[in-house]
């Protein structure tokens, strides 16, 4: 019964992170267009886009190969299974216990290695430069992302998201200095990338500040749709993960009932919305960096993150 | 209590090598002197905490003399310093931010090692204490080492002096009298390097210490 309880679970939240990305993107570029005072599109737009990207044909370069067709998928199916894995509103999931923190870093870090290649594969010049971009950024903000984990890991005990998550609810955790440095070290590595504004632009076609759109400059279609919804699926992630970890309120335990997990779904819309309003408004008050200061911008995510941990060795346990 | 007494206490004197770090960051005279401003006000802070946990009055003393003079009277006469210097939009490091802030972290982990070792008897909030005091202290004289102008290396000293306040905070019974004196010496130091600021700017007209070894004829 508990097997069949947590499979339940963990479809349900498989299901409900595909059918909310999207709307969370909406939710973003919503409240981005109403700080600047304009109406901005609808918040259902993004799930318009990608009808239409679905239903359209797709167009390939004469040169494209295998690879160019195969990794929108390979990028897509990744990134569902990285998102499936943290707990969004119920620490009990069944597939958690396979895979920790670490392999979900690997999982979007495979995406990004597939996402450079094929961005490579049709050998034009902007592709190339996106994916060089993109493979910078990502060896600055790998590293300060695995200082945080070391950081959550040595609070926790344990690198299992579930555990995490349950052991930071508990109040054994105290107030810690070295889990705010790592809240703003988690901020700045999902900023980087998610491609959100000081590190790149979302929203550009300029082609001296674009990262992630240089590289799907080829794409179209089904492709383009599998790639975008990659995208917000990745926001989707990475909120919920800085949701999940330092504000695990409401997540309902394995053995709750209906009504803990109801609770725990609107706790993290509600986590959510506010995490995509706080974003929207973090981006329109910043403007965008140049190419060059991204690796200072990420040197300080590396530095608060190995700081953390460093500081951890000087804490109660002493 | 004890546990948030503990916490709040290690929030503070982590907070101050944190912002030891800023300082380290800093490119331009004008934020290298706020942030020491602020620096000063966490450490403030922090002894405010000691002198509430520690029930020690005295140490309110300690705070409302880092609060006056350290993150209110030295960075307003630095300013003026600078202003009157006319170098409020130099730009100076001796070495680049990366490998600066690596051995800055490098002189956290060593304190800690050196700290941790050593005292392993003592009271957890006195050990944390002295671990946080040593790196502060060594973040300062990084920060001094780093900078090739007189004013940042000024203000490099400063801090340093802000780690040995945390550190004499942190040791119960450190009396009132001591303290002061340290304080009141810091300021000497401050008016002597003050003076010594405006002569070597008299003779060199400029405040880059590189000047002195090329008249000294050790140019590299």
């Amino acid at each position: 019964m508990d097997l069949i309880l947590g499979l339940f679970v963990q479809g349900a939240q498989m299901a409900l992170v595909l059918a909310l990305a999207p709307l969370l993107t909406g939710i973003v570029r919503k409240a981005k267009a109403r700080l600047t005072r304009r109406v901005g599109a609808s918040l259902w737009q993004p799930y318009r886009d990608l009808a239409r990207l679905m239903r359209k044909e797709v167009v390939l370069a004469e040169n494209a190969s295998w690879l160019f067709r195969a990794a929108p998928y390979m990028i897509f199916a990744a990134t569902w299974v990285a998102a499936a894995l943290v707990p969004t509103f119920a620490t009990g999931l069944t597939f958690s216990w396979t895979a920790d923190l670490i392999a979900i870093v690997a999982l979007l870090g495979s995406a990004r290695f597939f996402l450079a290649l094929a961005g490579m594969d049709v050998g034009t010049a902007f592709g190339g430069i996106g994916a060089s971009r993109e493979v910078m950024i990502a060896s600055l903000a790998e590293p300060a992302m695995l200082m945080i984990i070391f950081t959550l890991a040595l609070v926790a005990g344990s690198t299992q998201l579930s555990t995490v998550a349950a052991q930071m609810a508990t109040p054994a955790v105290g107030l810690r200095f070295s889990l705010g440095l790592a809240l703003v070290a988690l901020a700045v590595v999902a900023l980087a990338e998610n491609a959100r504004i000081p590190v790149d632009n979302p929203a550009t076609h300029l082609e001296l500040t674009m990262v992630h759109e240089a590289m799907v400059l080829e794409y179209s279609g089904r492709h383009l749709a599998m790639i975008e919804l990659a995208a917000h699926l990745k926001l989707l992630l990475y909120l919920s993960l800085i949701a999940c970890v330092f504000a695990p309120w409401s997540l309902a335990a394995p053995g709750d009932g209906v009504g803990a997990h109801l609770w725990g779904v609107l706790a993290w819309i509600g986590k959510l919305g506010l995490g995509g309003a706080l974003l929207a408004l973090f981006e329109t008050s910043i403007a965008k960096m140049r190419v060059f200061r991204v690796p200072q911008f990420l040197g300080v995510a590396l530095m608060l993150g190995l700081l953390a941990t460093l500081l951890l060795f000087v804490s109660r346990s002493l | 209590m004890g546990g948030l007494a503990f916490d709040v206490a290690h929030l503070l004197a982590g907070g101050l090598v944190l912002v030891s770090f800023m300082m380290l960051y800093q490119d331009r005279l004008y934020a290298l002197i706020n942030i020491y401003g602020l620096h000063a006000l966490a450490l403030t802070l922090s002894v405010a905490w000691q002198a509430y946990i520690q029930d020690a009055g005295h140490l309110y003393v300690t705070a409302a003399i880092a609060l006056i003079f350290k993150a209110i009277v030295i960075p307003l006469a630095l300013m003026r310093i600078v202003r009157q210097f006319g170098i409020h939009r130099e730009i100076e490091t001796a070495v680049g931010i990366g490998p600066t802030m690596l051995a800055g972290m490098g002189l956290v982990a060593l304190s800690m090692v050196v700290m941790l070792r050593v005292t392993p008897d003592a009271d957890p909030l006195a050990r944390e204490d002295l671990a946080f005091a040593l790196s502060v202290i060594l973040l300062g004289l990084l920060v001094m080492v780093t900078r090739r102008n007189a004013v940042g290396q000024v203000i490099g000293f400063m801090s340093l002096e802000n780690g040995l306040i945390l550190a004499a905070t942190g040791a119960k019974g450190m009396p009132l009298v001591v303290e002061i004196s340290v304080a009141f010496s810091v300021l000497i130091a401050f008016i002597v390097i003050g003076v010594f600021l405006f002569r070597i700017r008299e003779r060199f007209d400029t405040v880059d210490v590189g000047a002195m070894d090329e008249f000294r004829g050790e140019k590299r």
